[in-house]
């Protein structure tokens, strides 16, 4: 759901740009904080698979393609504010070199992928009590149906359709979309866990650390 | 910190860097092509044509083809294997970065 160039007016993708500003400067300094150096090398190696993962497009119906965005995978193994970080790279990279995402569309999108899927991950992960196959798959699901809802607001607010046409549309298809999410990261996790990293480093496992 | 936490996430990084760089060169020729959940809202409601109008620049690698090869799966594998090491090393770079600046 990445916004091209040309989507958005000046007004909103500036509002955009100010609010993700804002967030990305305070995730610097959660993860500054909070960030463990043995959890660097995974702070890496999610950003090159979130990267990867996110050209393969994988077909959800009706003609239509979806692909993992990777803010609740990020969240479950290090935290929200390292997701993003992770994401924010992602798409910094995506826009300039890629062309996939547009260059003033760049804060929309990081306060959409970045910033909201993230925390709405969080809270689902908080409020189910820790990162189990049933609340990753919700924590995912939710994510991106938060960034699908939150990418049709900004699409209304800059006047380009009408908000309950793209809302719904929006929602609609990504919550198919969130069906694939869920399921690439419950698989993920699963991976990860099995080799033990996640026990050493689970951001909501009782008497770990500070979330990163 | 337990040691063995440290030895296993140690060991984990290099083989979830080589499952991403198989993602992006293995899956991503075949990612489906179909356009994704905004690019069809953008077509049903006929608001895509703002984003043809309004290119700013086509980047180094649009589409994510490597410039300069001719056979599309090997451009998009190529594109993908460079992108995600780019990810990786920012990514990194900003982790060490972080943690420097705490010390």
């Amino acid at each position: 759901m990445h916004i091209p160039d040309g989507f958005l007016d000046a007004k909103t993708w500036l509002g955009a740009a100010a609010v993700s500003g804002v967030a990305v400067g305070y995730g610097l300094k959660k993860t500054g904080e909070a960030l463990q150096d043995r959890q660097i090398p995974v702070l890496g190696v999610l950003g090159a698979f979130i990267f990867a993962a996110q050209m393969v497009n994988f077909p959800v119906g009706g003609g239509t393609s979806g692909h993992l965005l990777g803010a609740a995978l990020a969240t479950a193994l290090l935290g929200p504010w390292s997701a993003t970080l992770i994401l924010t790279t992602v798409l910094i990279i995506q826009a300039l070199f890629f062309a996939d995402g547009g260059i003033t569309a760049l804060g929309a999108n990081v306060l959409n992928m970045a910033v909201i899927a993230p925390m709405v991950a969080h809270c689902v992960y908080r409020l189910l009590g820790g990162v189990r196959p049933l609340s990753i798959f919700l924590g995912s699901w939710c994510s991106v149906i938060a960034a699908a809802a939150a990418t049709a607001l900004e699409l209304a607010l800059a006047g380009t359709v009408p908000l309950s046409a793209v809302l719904a549309a929006m929602v609609g298809w990504h919550l198919l979309i969130g069906i694939g999410e869920g399921l690439i990261t419950c698989a993920f996790v699963a991976f990860v866990r099995r080799s033990g990293l996640l026990a050493a480093t689970g951001p909501y496992d009782e008497g770990e650390g500070k979330i990163a | 910190m337990t040691t063995t936490g440290r030895r296993e996430s140690k060991a984990i990084a290099p083989k979830l860097l080589l499952l991403a760089l198989a993602v992006a060169a293995l899956l991503s020729p075949w990612a489906s092509s179909h356009p994704d959940g905004l690019e069809r809202v953008a077509e049903d409601l006929g608001f895509i044509s703002l984003a043809e109008e309004a290119t700013l620049f086509s980047g180094w690698m649009p589409d994510y083809l490597f410039p300069g090869l001719r056979h599309e799966g090997l451009a998009t594998a190529l594109a993908g294997v460079v992108g995600t090491l780019l990810a990786w090393v920012a990514v990194l770079g900003l982790g060490k970065l972080l943690t420097l600046a705490r010390r």
